[in-house]
C-alpha cells in the first residue's frame, strides 16, 4: 500500500470491509480515528489500536496500523504493556461498554490511576451488540427487552465520573455522528499528556434502534474544560448525559518507565531473584 | 458539537484552497458510496450494492476532472481541519446513520439528493460571498455541475416510488435477541 507523505485519513483505513449493521455508530468512529490520526501527522507504523471483544473491538481490523484484538476486557492491560515497552508508539486503546467496564471494569480503574500515556476510547451503546442485546453496566435501569423484560432496576455505570474519581487525565464525551467534532477530541486526546479517557455516544441500531434519535438530543458544551477535578465533577453528575466536549483536563505527570522501579533490564531482575 | 451552518465563501483565499475542496468533496462522497455499497453486498442487498458503486463511478469521474484542472492552477495540500465545511463534514457525503439493511434504491437516491443539494449550497454560498473574480467564476461553474447532478437524482427517483410503510420490517432478521 502507498502511503503518502503526510499521510490522509483514507491511508488509514484496511482493505477489510467492515461487518457491522449499516447505520451502525461504529463506522463514523473509525471515520474520526482516521482523520484524526491524519491531523496528528501520525504514520501508520507508528500507532497501535488495541482491543478487547465486541461489535465496536472489530476496530483495529479495519484500520491500516499495528492492531490487537484482544481478550474480552482485557485491552487495557495490553495497551499499558505496549505503551511501557514503546513509549515512542501513539497507543490507543478502544472498545465497547461491555468491554470496558462490565468484564474490563478493574482494569479500567487502575488504568486510569496509572496515568499511562494513551488513549481510552470507548463506544458506548449501552448494550452488548456482539452478543445479540444484552444489557451492559451503562444500560438504562429501565430498559425494557426480551433478555431483560421490564428492565435491570440496576444503576448505571457513570464511566465519566469513574474516570476522574479514579485518576484519569483528560475526561471527554462525544458522539459518533458529529464526525468533526470526535475527531478533533481524539486529537487533543492523544496529545494530552496521561490517561486520556474518550466515551463515545455510539448508536446500535440493531438493538438499541432509538439510539437513532440520540442525534437530536446531543448538545455543546456550556463551560470550558476545567483543570479542577471538583468543578469537572459536579459537571458531570449533574449533565444529562447528552453533554458533549471535553471536560476535564488534568496537570497529574504520565507515569514514566522508572517511576518507582528499582530494576530495569531482564538482567537485573535475573540478580534480584538469584537465591 | 461542530454542526452548524455558516457561509464559506468569504474564508476560501484562492483557486488553490477551493480546487482542494472541489476534490475532497467528491473523492470523499465517492469513498461514503464505496462503504455504502459494501455495506449492502456484505448484507445481502446487491441490488443496493450495485447502484452505491455506480454513484460512487461517477464521483470519481468527478474528482479526476477537477484534478485535471488543477494542474494549472494547482491544489492546495490540507489536513482534515483545514477545510472550511460549513457542517461536521464534507457537504457531498451521504449520512452514514441513514443506512438500513433493508433500505431500496429510493432511499439510497434520496440520501443522494440530500447530497448533491448539500454539495450545490456550499458552492452557492462562495459564490454569493466572495470577492474574489475567479474564485466566484470556478465556484460558480461547480455550482452548476452539483444543479446537474440534482437533476439527474431527481430524474433516477421518477423511476422509484417511495416504498411502503413497514419496508423495513423482516420476519427473519439477520441479528435478534434470543
Ligand atoms: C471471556 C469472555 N466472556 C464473554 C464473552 C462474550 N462476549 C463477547 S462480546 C461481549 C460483550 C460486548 O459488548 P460491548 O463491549 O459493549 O461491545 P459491542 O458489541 O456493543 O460493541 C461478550 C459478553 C467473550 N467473548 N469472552
Ligand atoms: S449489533 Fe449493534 S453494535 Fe453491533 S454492529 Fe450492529 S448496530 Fe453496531
Amino acid at each position: 500500500m502507498n502511503i503518502s507523505n503526510p499521510a490522509k485519513a483514507s491511508d488509514f483505513k484496511s482493505d477489510l470491509k467492515p461487518v457491522w449493521c449499516p447505520g451502525c455508530g461504529d463506522y463514523h468512529v473509525l471515520l474520526s480515528m482516521t482523520k484524526a490520526l491524519a491531523e496528528l501527522e501520525c504514520r501508520p507504523e507508528e500507532v497501535a489500536v488495541i482491543s478487547g471483544i465486541g461489535c465496536s473491538s472489530r476496530i483495529p481490523a479495519y484500520l491500516n496500523c499495528y492492531g490487537f484484538h484482544g481478550v474480552h476486557g482485557r485491552s487495557l492491560p495490553l495497551g499499558t504493556g505496549l505503551k511501557v515497552a514503546r513509549p515512542d508508539m501513539t497507543v490507543i486503546v478502544a472498545g465497547g461498554d461491555g468491554d470496558g467496564f462490565s468484564i474490563g471494569g478493574n482494569h479500567f480503574l487502575h488504568a486510569c490511576r496509572r496515568n499511562i500515556d494513551l488513549t481510552y476510547i470507548v463506544m458506548d451503546n449501552r448494550v452488548y451488540g456482539m452478543t445479540k442485546g444484552q444489557p451492559s453496566p451503562t444500560t438504562e435501569p429501565d430498559w425494557d427487552s426480551a433478555l431483560s423484560p421490564g428492565g435491570t432496576g440496576l444503576s448505571p455505570f457513570h464511566p465519566l465520573v469513574i474516570a476522574l474519581a479514579s485518576g484519569a487525565n483528560f475526561v471527554a464525551r462525544a458522539f459518533s455522528g458529529d464526525i468533526k467534532g470526535t475527531s478533533n477530541m481524539i486529537v487533543e486526546a492523544v496529545r494530552h499528556p496521561g490517561f486520556s479517557f474518550v466515551e463515545i455516544l455510539s448508536p446500535c441500531v440493531t438493538f438499541r434502534p432509538e439510539q437513532r434519535e440520540w442525534k437530536s438530543a446531543i448538545h455543546p458544551p456550556t463551560v470550558e474544560p476545567t483543570d479542577d477535578p471538583a468543578r469537572a465533577a459536579r459537571r458531570i453528575m449533574t449533565d444529562d448525559g447528552f453533554n458533549v466536549g471535553i471536560l476535564y483536563r488534568g496537570t497529574r505527570r504520565p507515569y514514566r518507565i522508572g517511576d518507582g522501579v528499582a530494576s530495569r533490564e531482564v538482567g537485573d531482575l535475573d540478580t534480584a531473584f538469584a537465591i | 458539537m461542530s454542526a452548524g451552518k455558516s457561509p464559506v465563501g468569504a474564508d476560501i483565499v484562492d483557486l488553490a484552497e477551493l480546487l482542494a475542496h472541489a476534490y475532497a468533496i467528491e473523492v470523499e462522497a465517492a469513498e461514503r458510496y464505496r462503504v455504502l455499497g459494501d455495506q449492502m453486498e456484505v448484507h445481502n442487498n446487491p441490488e443496493l450494492a450495485g447502484l452505491f458503486r455506480e454513484l460512487a463511478g461517477h464521483e470519481e469521474k468527478h474528482a479526476a476532472e477537477i484534478k485535471a484542472r488543477a494542474l494549472k492552477t494547482g491544489m492546495a495540500e490540507l489536513k482534515p481541519s483545514e477545510f472550511k465545511w460549513p457542517g461536521t463534514e464534507g457537504p457531498e457525503l451521504a449520512a452514514l446513520d441513514d443506512a438500513h439493511y433493508q433500505m431500496t434504491p429510493w432511499h439510497a437516491l434520496q440520501m443522494a439528493l440530500a447530497a448533491e443539494t448539500r454539495a450545490f449550497e456550499f458552492f452557492n454560498s462562495i459564490v454569493e460571498s466572495t470577492a474574489e473574480l475567479d474564485i466566484r467564476k470556478w465556484a460558480g461553474e461547480f455550482r452548476e455541475e452539483e444543479a446537474e447532478h440534482v437533476a439527474l437524482v431527481e430524474g433516477l427517483l421518477e423511476k422509484y416510488p417511495e416504498p411502503e410503510a413497514g419496508w423495513s420490517e423482516d420476519d427473519d432478521p439477520p441479528n435478534m435477541q434470543e
